[in-house]
């Protein structure tokens, strides 16, 4: 089982006392938040990826292999990245550089991203998002997958004889997951490659996505990658913690009422009963965390929400302490006693060379 | 048949609950079942719907008390010159595809008459552009039209009613009889 956190990398004011970060300190407190995280023993840290304020991260594998030179365990992820708008070329190159920086230590996760306006900035017109994730995504696995690569398709000009270098690390392409909140077309896309599939499910309720985990299951299994609760599932969370439960609803509420994404909205006691965000105390994050098994299943990735809303970078190194020393352990130590034997971990670097070693000698 | 009541009537009781109800009796049969969702009630969940994209509980159960029926009798107040906001955030609110097919009466209450047109105006496209499918008689009440006895409104309320009925049932209305008036009273003006 794998924890870590994603961070959307937004610039908010901090409601509480009215400061609102610069760029730079924004950027360098997402570093040092990834830094943090590999202390406290989380496994991934996945950055998102966007080009409109108030938002930071439009440049991952810069940020990433920034961080890859100061880690040395930790999985660098993102979250996501940009499948749509970003040339399947430039994605292959920029994440096959990342992984030989950081050895290995990479995969990556696809979205589409749903803001109309960025799409033509990039040529692209988001009414066609999602023939954009199929065709260029199916690009992408080629490029990983063969040294010389002819294509043509709808989206971008065609390629002849083309190379995309560097070569992946040892020959073993990032593996993917597939992030969706609403798509039943890319749970059947995760589903088809065998890829894992992502549902970041902190802001809705969890019967939502009941029915995409399931879809993409039982058509993983339909593909013929193993059984349905072998599927490689990874779901998201929001959390606020302090070692007294009242504490962290009293240090939270202005952070969520003024929230860029819900706040305003429902009250935080409506927003912790309908959807995954917790605030309280170590265990009551790990009870609530110990549901999302319960909802859909096995699954082999959790990442927590802990850097958003202008919350202080002081304020998010100290919750990363409280996942690190009271919350992980626990939850690593509960989930990986109660999976099946059959129920693979989440493929690494490490893995994919072993499976494809194996393959090669059988062969 | 199963009938969903929707009215944004804002006052308790509203001149549009009241429409409401008078719509639902002349719609339905014995054994049929009402009811009514007054958006007055889950009109914070609606607007906290808007904003975080998903339904609390009890505008869940709400969705699909309308979505579930078999028919729907929907009345809005007319507000600045149309349909309410919240009336209009609560089919904003549902999947585009929920209605499709959906028998629906239309109704509108307002102060003055001269908004009578808002059926027809904005109620029929609004539920054009969701595919259901309105009942040709919509019933506008008027302050006006409270105070004129058991005439005109009652039976525009009665003829909407019975198409909605005719419409669920899957059986053409009866066309109704011609309004007339008796021949004593027509003799007995006849020299006017």
């Amino acid at each position: 089982m794998q924890f870590g956190i994603f961070s959307v990398g937004d610039v908010t004011t901090d409601p509480t006392n009215g400061t609102t970060p610069s760029e730079h300190e924004r950027i360098k407190a997402m570093v040092r938040i990834a830094l943090k995280a590999e202390e406290v023993g989380l496994d991934v840290f996945a950055t998102g990826e966007h080009h409109n304020p108030p938002f930071v991260p439009s440049s991952p594998t810069t940020m990433l292999g920034h961080i890859a030179a100061q880690t040395s365990k930790i999985v660098l992820s993102t979250s996501t990245t940009l499948i749509t708008t970003n040339d399947p070329v430039k994605i292959a190159e920029d994440f096959a550089m990342l992984q030989h920086l950081a050895d290995g230590r990479v995969d990556l996760m696809m979205g589409r991203g749903n803001t109309g306006p960025v799409y033509p900035w990039f040529g692209q017109d988001i009414r066609q998002g999602i023939p954009l994730a199929i065709e260029n995504y199916h690009l992408l696995r080629r490029l990983w997958r063969e040294d010389v690569v002819d294509w043509s398709g709808k989206f971008r000009t065609p390629l002849q004889g083309f190379t995309s270098t560097p070569r992946p690390l040892d020959d073993v392409p990032p593996f993917v997951w597939h992030g969706s909140i609403r798509s039943p077309e890319i749970a059947e896309q995760a589903a088809f490659y065998g890829d894992g599939f992502f549902a970041n499910h902190i802001f809705w309720p969890k019967e939502h996505f009941q029915g995409l985990i399931r879809l993409y299951r039982e058509r993983f299994e339909h593909y013929g990658h193993g059984t349905a609760d072998q599927a490689i599932v990874g779901l998201g969370g929001q959390v606020f913690l302090r070692p007294r439960s009242q504490d962290a609803v009293r240090e939270f509420r202005p952070y969520f009422d003024n929230a860029p994404v819900y706040g305003h909205g429902p009250s935080l006691e409506e927003f912790t009963e309908q959807t995954p965000l917790t605030v309280g105390s170590p265990q009551e994050v790990i009870d609530k965390t110990l549901t999302f098994r319960e909802h859909f299943g096995d699954y082999q990735r959790q990442l927590f929400l802990v850097d958003h809303a202008g919350l202080p970078l002081k304020t998010v190194l100290e919750q990363l302490d409280l996942l690190g020393e009271h919350v992980i352990p626990v939850l690593r130590k509960e989930l990986d006693a109660l999976r099946p034997a059959h129920v693979p971990e989440a493929p690494t670097h490490a893995s994919l060379k072993a499976a494809r070693e194996s393959e090669l000698v059988t062969r | 048949m199963k009938l969903a009541v929707v009215t944004a009537g804002l006052s308790q009781p509203s001149s549009s609950r009241l429409l409401a109800d008078r719509l639902a009796a002349a719609s339905v049969s014995a054994g049929d079942t009402v009811e009514v969702v007054e958006l007055r009630d889950i009109a914070l969940d609606i607007t906290k719907n808007l904003l975080t994209g998903f339904p609390s509980p009890a505008l869940r159960t709400a969705i699909s008390t309308v979505t579930g029926a078999d028919a729907l009798i929907a009345v809005t107040p007319v507000f600045t010159a149309g349909y309410s906001g919240l009336f209009k955030s609560f089919f904003d609110v549902l999947d585009a595809d929920s209605l499709v097919g959906k028998p629906v009466l239309l109704g509108a209450t307002g102060g003055t008459e001269r908004h009578s047109l808002v059926l027809d105006y904005q109620l029929r496209p609004l539920f054009g552009y969701l595919r259901a499918d309105p009942v040709a008689t919509g019933v506008y009440a008027a302050s006006s039209d409270w105070g004129s006895g058991e005439g005109a409104l009652q039976r525009r309320i009665s003829r909407a009613g019975a198409e909605l009925a005719s419409l669920v049932s899957g059986r053409s209305a009866a066309p109704a009889a011609p309004a007339f008036v008796p021949f004593d009273q027509l003799l007995a003006s006849a020299g006017d």
